[in-house]
């Protein structure tokens, strides 16, 4: 069923009568030409691309929960292309030209919001990285802006610009970054994929993996066994405890980031703010709340709940660049599972094992990536060979010495 | 969190830095035929459980001692804290 205003006129005169389920549930087949498994945002949207783009449609979503209960559901929905390295801003800035007609594409509203995401800077020698980073981004053919603090001050009089420790001196803009209603991506891609022949399967957990001499021949499920061409696994937060089935050990530690919600508010926030001297972003919901997050915990854990000293530590970094955000009361706060890779960076891959692919390692940094992963994951399923902009997200990186490390902290995953 | 210390007793978890899996005490052997390929494993690869996980955690706000601390990573329960050093030693390390 297509969705239009004139479908919604059509179906206010019938009472609404006629809308159907945006997708099936069907029984798992005993045989695909690739499984996916994981329902998240990026496992759907590889399923919807290989439908659409790839012409693979006997293709199945197996999920172990419910559609997109994971990361897809629990992230702080900011959209940007805002990298330097070579390695990933060609990548981020195609996931940002696939946001930017998603909508259209899938006919689902995703609520893509274009509202612009400010980094802010706090001295000069970081005005100079952010105009390096800027650069970086028009050359990958992304847009960057550069504010100084009068602009600033003109467009956000809110922010603590006079901070005793870390006075606010401008900002580099992306304006095409945003926001998206992040649980509409999971569900749109879900019925593009759907209504295209692929079966998502729900509370099917993939239990082992049919290898033999080194090539994987199919899964074992929750709801029996199903052979596959391929298997695509994605489900980073989750990569280590499923690629160990496959006797996989990955450069990838697990661990929760935590993300926060306030009461609703009058429209305050025109876009997302980071600052720059900490790790604070936020950005406002069409629900008025103040969604925001920092860093990680910093230890392993697949618990999907954090602890009060990042809470804290979240809170101080709000309060340095706008002390406002002292006077909202917090709703919510919650615990999503980062796959933290040891170069902050993704992995898009083939295996040691024929068959077997692998997706993950997003970081927290997977929301923004979905459509991209998707398309990329794919690419290389349907085609045995990486996209173009995928091509250094390699698992044997690591042993070349090709790491893509954005912030240069070396092998160490709670610093990314 | 709090970490039972076994010099100072129970002391909470924010006074600590968390450095990974303990078995980044078993620094494999340069001068073997196979060094590269131990060493990749060593500094880039993890087991990475959803369980019980012997881990590297550095009492900076305290007594600047390396602990061992066994925790359960799917209920933050922590099991048991050990002296990094004492660990070492019974594996054999000089230190």
């Amino acid at each position: 069923m297509r969705y239009s205003a004139f479908r919604i006129l059509t179906e206010a005169l019938r009472g609404n009568r006629g809308w159907t389920p945006a997708w099936r549930e069907p029984d798992p087949k005993p045989e695909y030409d690739v499984v996916i498994i994981g329902g998240g945002g990026h496992g759907l949207a590889t399923a919807y691309y290989l439908a659409r783009e790839f012409g693979i449609r006997n293709v199945a979503v197996l999920e172990k929960s419910w559609l997109g209960s994971g990361n897809i559901g629990r992230n702080t929905t900011i959209i940007r292309s805002n990298y330097m390295l070579p390695g990933n801003e060609p990548f981020y800035e195609f996931s940002m030209k696939l946001w930017e007609g998603l909508e259209q594409d899938f006919n689902y509203n995703a609520m893509v919001s274009q509202r612009s995401i400010l980094n802010l800077f706090h001295s000069d020698p970081q005005r100079d990285a952010f105009v390096r980073r800027g650069n970086a981004m028009i050359l990958a053919g992304a847009d960057a802006e550069l504010a100084d603090q009068a602009q600033l001050r003109h467009e956000l009089p809110f922010l603590d610009f006079d901070n005793a420790r870390f006075p606010i001196k401008g900002g580099l803009y992306q304006r095409r970054g945003g926001t998206v209603r992040h649980d509409a991506v999971a569900w749109g891609y879900a019925r593009g994929a759907d209504s295209r022949g692929v079966d998502i399967i729900q509370n099917c957990e993939v239990t082992g993996f049919d290898i033999k001499d080194g090539k994987c021949l199919g899964v074992q499920t929750t709801r029996g066994a199903i052979r596959a061409g391929k298997v695509g696994v994605c489900v980073a937060g989750s990569s280590g405890r499923v690629m160990a089935k496959a006797g996989m050990r990955l450069p990838i530690e697990s661990h929760v980031l935590q993300a926060f919600v306030t009461e609703g508010l009058k429209p305050v926030l025109p876009g997302v703010i980071t600052f720059g001297a900490g790790h604070f972003y936020v950005s406002q919901s069409d629900k008025g709340g103040l969604v925001f997050g920092g860093d990680i915990d910093g230890y392993n854990t697949y618990a999907q709940r954090g602890n009060m000293p990042v809470i804290e530590d979240v809170a101080e970094g709000g309060m340095a660049i706008m002390p406002m955000i002292g006077r909202a009361r917090l709703l919510r706060s919650w615990g999503g599972l980062m796959d933290m890779s040891m170069d902050g960076s993704p992995f898009i891959d083939r295996t040691h094992i024929d068959g077997l692919y692998f997706n993950g390692g997003w970081c927290y940094g997977g929301f923004k990536a979905t459509p991209a992963s998707g398309y990329c994951y794919a690419h290389l399923l349907a085609r045995d060979e990486p996209h173009p902009t995928a091509i250094q997200m390699r698992l044997d990186r690591f042993r070349r010495g090709n790491l893509i490390d954005e912030k240069g902290q070396g092998a160490q995953p709670n610093l990314h | 969190m709090i970490i039972p210390h076994p010099l100072l007793g129970p002391r909470d978890a924010a006074e600590f830095v968390y450095l990974g899996d303990a078995m980044l005490i078993d620094r494999p052997d340069p001068d073997a035929p196979d060094a590269a390929e131990a060493f990749h494993d060593y500094m880039y690869l993890r087991d990475n459980p959803a369980g019980p996980h012997r881990e590297l955690w550095y009492h900076e706000q305290g007594d600047r001692s390396w602990l061992v601390v066994t925790r359960d990573t799917t209920t933050h329960e922590i099991l048991s804290a050990e002296l990094a050093r004492d660990v070492a030693l019974a594996q054999g390390r000089d230190r």
